[in-house]
């Protein structure tokens, strides 16, 4: 029960919620990786160089960033559009939680109650979830466990999500600076 | 009232000087939501619970609420109270024994929609031919609604567990309802030294820009439920999304514990660990069994006492930790059907005397006789 690891899938037919298995939300200055709550500093660098590792990085930003809906959020959006250009991460977007019918068009968007199909039109192997209400982010997170082989971040302003591979709780403005500065001096001893 | 100061949750649970007041349950219900800053409360009547809500509608005459309506029935109760929360607001309400039945539907629907809708239950008993005696058969059929549940003891733990179930069922990660239960009649009907905090403080305001859900979002399930349902939709696209909904409300349970844990200072007390026999039981059932459990004592007999106080989500690491050693547990109960032996069962793994009794009824008393018997037959046995 507690050596539950929050892994790539595909994990099968229903995998279970991680809450469920003992994985337990990070406390404030932690971070989730694969299940374990390490520090905050640890998971970023971690979150870092698996998008600069992926071969097809995606962000999935939800409502919550997208709209301007409350003081702050346009500056977040903005860096979180930094972060990703310097990452060589592509945005696409899960505007609302809406079930399409008859089915979404997956090259331009995700939806959470079918994730799944967004992740296998485009090939994405790591992707980031940000901006997403926490229910619509925790149901996704364990459809695309459950039927893909995609690794999951997901940086949210509130609590974290214990089904994510990489979770980072209370994710605001300064923490997707402090993400874009980590990607910025990666790339850089990279290249040196 | 709006000169009531707000004070952070653990300061008003902890710091504030208390003053100790000779009240009924109905009263201390009262008590609690005055503190609670409740926006709104609905309410209809049945018995044992009509005084609780008849007391928070002089709370609105007061000013302490901002809204306050009488529903037509228990199930428009609990959809209107649905939609207040939907709506961003901190609501509460309270029904119980055919009550509840009546509103049933709604209770899973609040918990799958994650209202953090605070409902107090004054149980009662269920079935025909009709009694409005004391009875809580009806917890039976609510555990697995998807609620947290707690069961309150006196009026005591009624007035604690209320207030600090606002504050549980509003966490952003956990963000579902809180049914606080008390055994009608002898809890809401009697009177009891109860310690409440100062008039002059309340709860902060609920946040609903922290929900989980958006607010009032009328595009999206549960709203558009009816009319463009995924969960009806027969492919498997449907099913996985439906199945991971509902992995989803039980692991804001699981989060719960740690709030609850720290709130209720702990999911269960224990008294005496070292017993070789426990008496297990919630509710009212722990008064007669701690009455039962110290008559033993003085017989010298060497008896234990483990008061549950929350049912969802149920303590099982900890039961079974306290049951390890333990050679006969006596769980009694104020039903028919025994769903607290039921609970405790499906968590033990290894063999003991389990006794479902002693179990009383249709709105019998429980004497500590009848528990002090059963704790003498295990001692002779």
């Amino acid at each position: 029960m507690l050596n539950y690891k929050v892994v790539a899938g595909p994990e099968g037919y229903l995998p279970p919620a991680a809450a469920s298995r003992g994985v337990v939300l990070p406390e404030k200055g932690k971070a989730l990786v694969e299940g374990y709550a390490v520090p905050e500093e640890e998971a970023m660098l971690t979150v870092v160089k698996k998008l600069l590792n992926a071969e097809n990085p995606v962000f999935f930003p939800g409502p919550l960033l997208l709209w301007d809906w409350k003081e702050g959020i346009r500056e977040k959006a903005k860096e979180v559009k930094e972060l990703t250009e310097v990452l060589g991460a592509r945005i696409i977007p899960m505007p609302d939680y809406r079930p399409k019918y008859p089915m979404i068009n997956p090259e331009i968007e995700i939806n959470p109650n079918h994730p799944n199909l967004t992740i296998w039109h485009n090939n994405i192997d790591v992707c980031v979830f940000i901006g997403v209400h926490c229910h619509y982010a925790n149901v996704a997170l364990k459809i695309i466990r459950g039927g893909t082989s995609c690794y999951t971040i997901a940086l949210c302003a509130e609590m974290g999500h214990e089904d994510a591979m990489i979770s980072l709780r209370e994710v605001g403005l300064g923490k997707i600076k402090a993400l874009k500065e980590i990607a910025i001096k990666v790339k850089k001893e990279g290249q040196e | 009232m709006s000169n009531q100061q707000v004070l952070n949750p653990d300061a008003l649970f902890c710091n504030t000087e208390k003053q100790d007041m000779f009240i009924t349950g109905s009263e201390a219900v009262k008590e609690a939501i005055k503190r609670s800053n409740v926006d709104m409360a609905i309410s209809y009547p049945i018995t044992p619970q009509s005084e609780s809500m008849h007391l928070v509608g002089d709370l609105y005459a007061q000013g302490y609420l901002k809204d306050y309506l009488r529903g037509e029935n228990e199930l428009a109760v609990m959809s209107e109270v649905a939609g207040a929360s939907m709506g961003g607001v901190r609501v509460f309400t309270a029904t119980g024994g055919p009550g509840t039945l009546r509103a049933f539907e709604m209770f899973s629907t609040w918990s799958g929609a994650r209202l953090p809708i605070v409902c107090a239950f004054m149980t009662r008993g269920l079935n025909s031919p009709l009694t409005i005696q004391p009875d809580n058969i009806e917890m039976a059929h609510i555990l697995d609604t998807g609620m947290i549940i707690l069961h309150a003891e006196n009026a005591q733990d009624l007035y604690d567990m209320l207030l600090k179930a606002f504050i549980v069922a509003e966490k952003p990660d956990v963000h579902i309802p809180v049914g606080v239960f008390a055994d009608g009649f002898f809890v809401t009907h009697t009177r009891d030294r109860v310690r409440i905090d100062p008039e002059s403080v309340k709860l902060p305001p609920y946040d609903p820009y922290s929900a989980p859900v958006p607010v009032i979002d009328m595009e999206n399930v549960p709203v558009r439920l009816m009319r463009d349902p995924f969960v009806m939709k027969s492919n498997f696209i449907s099913y996985a999304a439906h199945a991971s909904w509902q992995q989803e409300i039980m692991a804001a349970a699981m989060r719960s514990r740690k709030y609850l844990d720290k709130y209720l200072e702990g999911l269960m007390d224990i008294h005496n660990e070292k017993a070789k026999v426990m008496v297990v039981a919630s509710g009212t059932a722990v008064s007669q069994s701690r009455e039962a459990v110290e008559r033993a004592k003085n017989e010298g007999m060497d008896v234990g006492l483990i008061k549950i106080k929350c049912l969802r989500p149920f303590p099982v690491e900890k039961i079974k930790a306290a049951l390890e050693n333990v050679k006969t547990v006596i769980i009694p109960e104020f039903n028919r059907v025994g769903w607290l032996y039921r609970e405790i069962k499906s968590v033990l793994q290894k063999d003991m005397e389990v006794i479902g009794a002693p179990r009383v009824f249709g709105g019998m008393t429980m004497p500590a006789e009848l528990i002090l018997d059963e704790i003498r037959r295990c001692q002779n046995g």
